[in-house]
């Protein structure tokens, strides 16, 4: 579904990706680790267009997309959801959601989304008439997700979820990762400090270090190798 | 609040002041009977004024800190009597017709005098409520904003000079141009943010009125071009009384269109979008908004209504040159904004009314008048720093917890 093809990221004169390649297959969760700036927010970014790739190829669906605005990339279906969460602090949670339909024009369907999303989430449906920066750092979140799911995503890309939150409101998060790629088929393509967790839920998953992809391997193999234990796992 | 510290800081305050302005208080040299007067009764009032004035000062500080942490726990009563009064269904409807009423009749109420510095601040509500746009939803510090007036005005006086257009066929080209030259501005800025944006739209309004003010062959220079022919009404000929309360009228429609429009903006997709990328550029990207296309939107119909109030103020004067356009009309239509309430529409209106009017009625003061206005700025940003107004946005506001239980069932709405 999404090729990244030897990729070489800079900010200015810093290379922040050196040669990445990852393939992510559809309906799948894929999930990438790595240490603090190790490039793994680089590499949503690229993807996303937002810090576009110098060299390499980016394709979705086989079609290049490197060489694309943000917002002609969202329309192909793939959504970010940052890291940090970045939600719009003054508008309401119903702004927000509105936000992440920006592109959208199907009214029905926008509504059908939100229903479903505040079936996933009724917390959100609670508060929909507060300003988002207002929430709760874990509800926050949970509008993040949602502000991204409004796009109606093929791809979703998924920047460190757990950021912050406290244990029991991470697993909650992550079930409903799950949940969304179990559901309705969405492609997951997860970036996370957590690797215990996410390396649980995801099919497959690769390393990262200093820009470079190090290893890669399903998911359950990633989990029991000697060296990922040391660095990422802490056992 | 008496406490001996805080008499001592007022003390230390004034002692401090009296030092500071002993040379120019106190001292006084008369040349010509060759001796120095010493005013001693001055250096009395400066410190018992300042004395006085720190002691106020820090009283409403501290007023205001205390209020900050009654509304922290909770034991605010809700908002402030003015705005309860402005939106409780009861006051609402009343207060509304009542000013609708003062609308209408004001020139008959008035002298044509009044009349005429009325219609000045409605061209200022206008010009807010624009830059509005621009600062208040789109976050852009646009310094340059008076450039797309001088745009709307030239473009009336020259085609009504040289083709004898009306004042209504340029009203739309006015707006056009305000547009494009906002476009124009635009393109160049759409990468810089904060100071450097302000820098260079401040150059910007500069270059405009550079040419407007040497470009003699196209602008007529300094001199600018007088006889431009006021607003028509189906060509009835009006005596001046007339066409200013005609212009009036005119321009409380305009702003009455304005105020709809901005209103509909901001509660709009776009609005929206101008109001998440003030807050967060790349979750914007990363939501599919074209930040390019935002932003030149923004500039875009944010000079549109400084066209047009361009074209109303050449039709109002009659006369125009670029000294009407400088950086301090700029800095006025700012401070509007700002003093009103970023992203408050009545919070704008209010701003242009105390703004331009004031002044107006201050007549006295004249020599002190940019003093004044430091000052009133000053003392906003530290009391009220959302504005007179503020937007809705602009504030969070915690609903209370019987509310969102209220609603909790009410999910498909």
């Amino acid at each position: 579904m999404l090729e990244l093809l030897d990729i070489n990221t800079y900010y200015g004169n810093i290379q922040a990706l050196k040669g990445v390649s990852i393939r992510v297959e559809a309906g799948e969760i894929i999930t990438l680790i790595g240490a603090n700036g190790a490039g793994k927010t680089t590499t949503l970014m690229s993807i996303s267009g937002i810090a576009p790739p110098r060299s390499g190829q980016i394709l979705f669906e086989g079609r290049p997309i490197h060489d694309m605005e943000p917002d002609q990339i969202v329309a192909l279906g793939i959504s970010q959801v940052p890291e940090g969460r970045r939600i719009f602090p003054f508008l309401s949670v119903m702004e927000n959601l509105d936000m992440g339909a920006f592109l959208r024009r199907d009214r029905d369907g926008i509504k059908a989304d939100l229903e479903h999303i505040f079936e996933m989430f009724p917390i959100l449906a609670q508060r929909r008439h507060q300003q988002g920066g207002t929430l709760s750092g874990g509800e926050q979140q949970m509008l993040a997700i949602s502000r991204a799911l409004m796009a109606r995503p093929r791809l979703l890309l998924l920047d460190e979820p757990s950021l912050g939150l406290a244990p029991i409101v991470v697993r909650r998060i992550f079930d409903i990762i799950e949940r969304i790629n179990r559901e309705s088929g969405t492609t997951i393509f997860l970036v996370e400090q957590n690797a215990n967790l996410a390396l649980k839920i995801a099919n497959r998953g690769y390393v990262m270090e200093n820009g470079r992809i190090t290893m890669e391997d399903k998911a359950a193999g990633l989990l029991v190798n000697e060296d990922v234990k040391k660095a990422y796992l802490g056992i | 609040m008496l406490s001996f510290a805080e008499i001592r800081r007022s003390v230390l305050v004034s002692a401090w002041f009296m030092f500071l302005t002993f040379p120019v208080m106190v001292i006084r040299v008369n040349p010509i009977e060759e001796v120095v007067e010493w005013r001693w009764r001055n250096l009395i009032m400066v410190g018992a004024g300042s004395f006085l004035i720190s002691f106020v000062w820090r009283y409403l500080i501290a007023r205001k800190e205390r209020g900050k942490k009654a509304a922290e726990a909770g034991r605010a009563g809700g908002p402030p009597l003015a705005r309860r009064a402005a939106v409780h269904a009861g006051f609402h409807k009343p207060l509304m017709g009542a000013l609708a009423v003062f609308v209408l009749i004001f020139p008959f109420l008035f002298s044509t005098y009044q009349v005429n510095i009325m219609a000045t601040a409605l061209i200022y509500v206008m010009l807010g409520l624009g830059l509005n746009i621009v600062i208040g939803l789109a976050g852009l510090l646009d310094l340059g904003y008076v450039a797309f007036y001088a745009v709307g005005a030239y473009a009336y006086a020259l085609l009504n000079h040289h083709f004898g257009l009306g004042f209504w066929a340029v009203l739309p080209i006015g707006a056009v141009m305000g547009a494009t030259f906002g476009i124009l501005l635009g393109f160049p800025v759409l990468r810089l943010r904060g100071d450097y944006l302000a820098i260079v739209t401040l150059g910007f309004g500069e270059i405009i009125r550079l040419v407007l003010e040497n470009w003699n062959d196209f602008s007529f220079g300094p001199s600018g071009i007088a006889n431009i022919d006021r607003p028509g009404f189906f060509g009835v000929e009006m005596s001046l009384e007339a066409a200013t309360n005609y212009v009036y009228y005119l321009l409380i429609g305009l702003v009455l269109m304005t105020i709809f429009f901005v209103n509909r903006l901001q509660n709009s997709r776009i609005g929206r979008a101008w109001i998440a990328l003030r807050e967060d550029e790349i979750a914007c990207q990363a939501m599919g908004i074209d930040k390019t296309k935002t932003k030149l939107t923004a500039f875009a119909l944010g000079a549109t209504w400084a066209g047009m109030a361009g074209v109303v103020f050449a039709a109002k004067t009659t006369f125009i040159n670029p000294a009407s356009f400088t950086f301090l009309e700029s800095a006025i239509i700012l401070s509007i904004v700002v003093l009103g309430g970023m992203g408050s529409i009545p919070g704008v209106i209010v701003g242009a009314l105390v703004l331009i009017l004031l002044p107006e009625y201050l007549r006295a003061f004249s020599d002190y008048r940019m003093l004044l206005f430091g000052a009133i700025l000053v003392i906003m940003m530290v009391f009220r720093p959302e504005g007179l107004i503020a937007g809705a946005r602009r504030v969070y506001e915690f609903k209370g917890k019987k509310e969102t239980s209220d609603t909790a069932d009410g999910i498909h709405t």
